[in-house]
Order: C-alpha cells, then structure tokens, then sequence
C-alpha cells in the first residue's frame, strides 16, 4: 500500500517538475525543475522496486536508481557551468560597446 | 564574432509568456493525473527478474543483491555510467576558468581546519566501511564514494590541502575507475567466457577491486564538478576588466 503512495507521489513530482522545466524562466529554476522531475522518477522506481518481495525488494530498479542519482548530480553540475558559461558570454557584446572600437 | 554574440541574453532568460505557463500547467497536470491513474492500474508484478537475480546470487560473489546487480548482472551499465561521470568531468573541466581553486576561496578559518583535521579521519573510515560492506549489505562504491567526494570538497573549503595539485591528481583518479573495469573485464574475457563475465570463485576479489577504483573515480568526479563550478565559467578576452592585458 506504502509503495502505491509513494509511486503516486512520485508521478506528482515528476509532473511539477515537468511543468518548472517548461514554464519557469531563469535557466537555473529549469535546471532545479529538472532534478524535482528526476527526484520524481527515482521515487517511482523505488515504489516500484518495493511491490516485488521474492525474497528481498527487486534490486534491479535501486541499482538504476543508485546509478541514476549520482549522474544527475554530475549532469546538474555540468548544466549550471553551462549556465554560468551562456551569462558569461551573453554579458560580452556590451562590454565589447564599451570598448569602443 | 561568433552566433552566441548575436543572440542578447534576454532572449535567452526572457519570462516565458502567461499562455505558455496556462499551457504546461494544463500538460503537466494532465500527465500528473495520467500517471497517478496508471500507477493505480498496474498489473501484478512480473517477479521474474528478481527471482532470477536470487537464484544466481550466490554466484556473483557478493551477497548484497544490488551490489550484484550493479558489479555483476548489470556490469556493462555500471561501466558506462562511469563513462558518463568522467565525461561530464571532463566537459565541466573544458568549461572552467583555468584558474586555481584557491584564488576562488576566502582564506581557511583556522577552527574550520583545526575541525576538519579531526574529522578527515573518520570520513576516510567512513568511506572504507560503505566500500567493504557493499558485498553483503546496503552500501558499495557510490555510496564511499559521496563520503569520499565530500571528504575533498570540505577538504578544499577549510583548508588549502586540496586546492593545490587537485588538477594535477583528479584526472587521473578519474581514469582510474573506467580503466580497472575495462582491464578486469577484458582480463577476465577467455575461455567461453564473455566480456566482463567474471569466474565464480574469484568474483567476489574482483568487484572489490572494481569498486575501489570506482569509488575513487566517483569521489575524484564530484568533487572536480564542485571545484569546476566554483572556479567559474571561462572568460573570454573580452569579459577582461578595462587595463587589463589588451
């Protein structure tokens, strides 16, 4: 019953998630929506994980889930490097006016 | 200069208009609900997989059914999810200012460090037990290998330790863990036996020594993307302040 709850929550998750990615504005908060969707997923895959119990909960989704959270946490690095990277660039037209040229 | 000039960064980071968040609200809630009915309606179970996974348990060395999983059943994932925390290391690395951590940090507070000193030990013990304990129970190398990632980026906030030289032994660290996979899984390769398909009675030595290195690779990872991120982005020429080297 536990498990149905929380594949549920999981599904909510997933779908606010969905709907940062889509509809906030600053990079960073698409980037955050991202990993609440991720979070979303990873909690379903558990729930779903915990339904089996012959004789242990199936291992093969936590082993997904184990593997899948830590290259969400290198791929959420890399995506606010890449946003620091697009500021960076996006700021140098102006700073190229002001020279003057 | 190049297409990204051209594009104003408002364009970019402009608020999305109100009929587009009406739109992705009416699609997420929709989705939201779709999901939450068919994780009502799922079937029962297929309990194939598990049960395949208990029945070939004692064979794969370890005890822990995930880390079974994970260094056995499943070897070739675990190997190329390794390829892609090296590759995001090395994008985030070909992103960021080449400019030392240390110039990035306020000076270490000396209680910090003093702390720190106390606590690095234990992180390291830490570290070492999730790694042992994997083969029979919750734990392995992602896991020693967070403690480990945190042990270096606290190391690198409260004291000067890892600032130095941590360009020059992370990307060997990260090698590290592809490279001892690949060569056990090639070494064990022969003999009716496939790529990454590891003899019986040796598996147990075997995913340790993987997990090991992938442990060090996972710490040497995330720690580089935090040191990557706190470095910067790269700067052009012209993000240069006015009198500097022009």
């Amino acid at each position: 019953m536990s498990a149905l709850l929380y594949a549920v929550v999981g599904a909510v998750l997933f779908a606010l998630g969905l709907y940062g990615v889509v509809a906030a504005s600053p990079l960073l908060r698409k980037v955050l929506a991202f990993n609440i969707a991720g979070s979303g997923v990873f909690l379903f895959l558990v729930a779903m994980a915990d339904r089996v119990r012959v004789p242990f909960p199936d291992p093969v989704p936590q082993a997904m889930v184990l593997t899948g959270i830590v290259v969400a946490v290198s791929a959420t690095a890399l995506a606010l490097l890449l946003i620091c990277l697009l500021r960076e660039l996006s700021d140098r037209p102006r700073e190229a006016a002001d020279d003057g040229h | 200069m190049n297409g990204l000039d051209d594009t104003p960064a408002g364009d970019v980071m402009n608020a999305s208009s109100p009929l587009l968040r009406r739109l992705a609200a009416l699609a997420a809630l929709a989705i939201g609900a779709g999901l939450a009915a068919a994780v009502g309606s799922l079937p029962e179970p297929p309990a194939a997989l598990p049960r395949q996974v208990a029945a070939f348990l004692p064979a794969s060395g370890v005890r822990n059914p995930v880390t079974a999983v994970l260094l056995n059943f499943r070897s070739l994932d675990t190997l190329l999810e390794l390829a892609v925390l090296v590759l995001a290391a090395t994008a985030a690395r070909a992103l960021s200012a080449p400019r030392s951590v240390a110039a990035a940090l306020p000076p270490p507070d000396p209680v910090l460090a003093a702390f720190f000193r106390l606590f690095a030990p234990m992180a390291l013990l830490v570290a070492g037990y999730l790694l042992w304990v994997g083969a029979h129970a919750p734990g392995g190398a992602f896991q020693a290998g967070s403690v480990l990632a945190a042990t270096g980026v606290m190391a690198a906030l409260t004291t000067r330790f890892a600032a130095f030289g941590a360009s020059r032994w992370l990307p060997p660290a990260l090698a590290l863990g592809p490279a001892v996979f690949l060569a056990v899984g090639v070494a064990v390769a022969g003999g009716g036996r496939s790529f990454l398909q590891y003899p019986a009675a040796s598996a147990g030595g075997l995913i340790l020594l993987i997990e090991s290195a992938a442990a060090l690779c996972i710490a040497a990872a995330l720690a580089a993307l935090f040191l990557e991120c706190l470095q910067g982005p790269l700067r052009g020429p012209a993000a240069d302040p006015p009198g500097g080297p022009r």
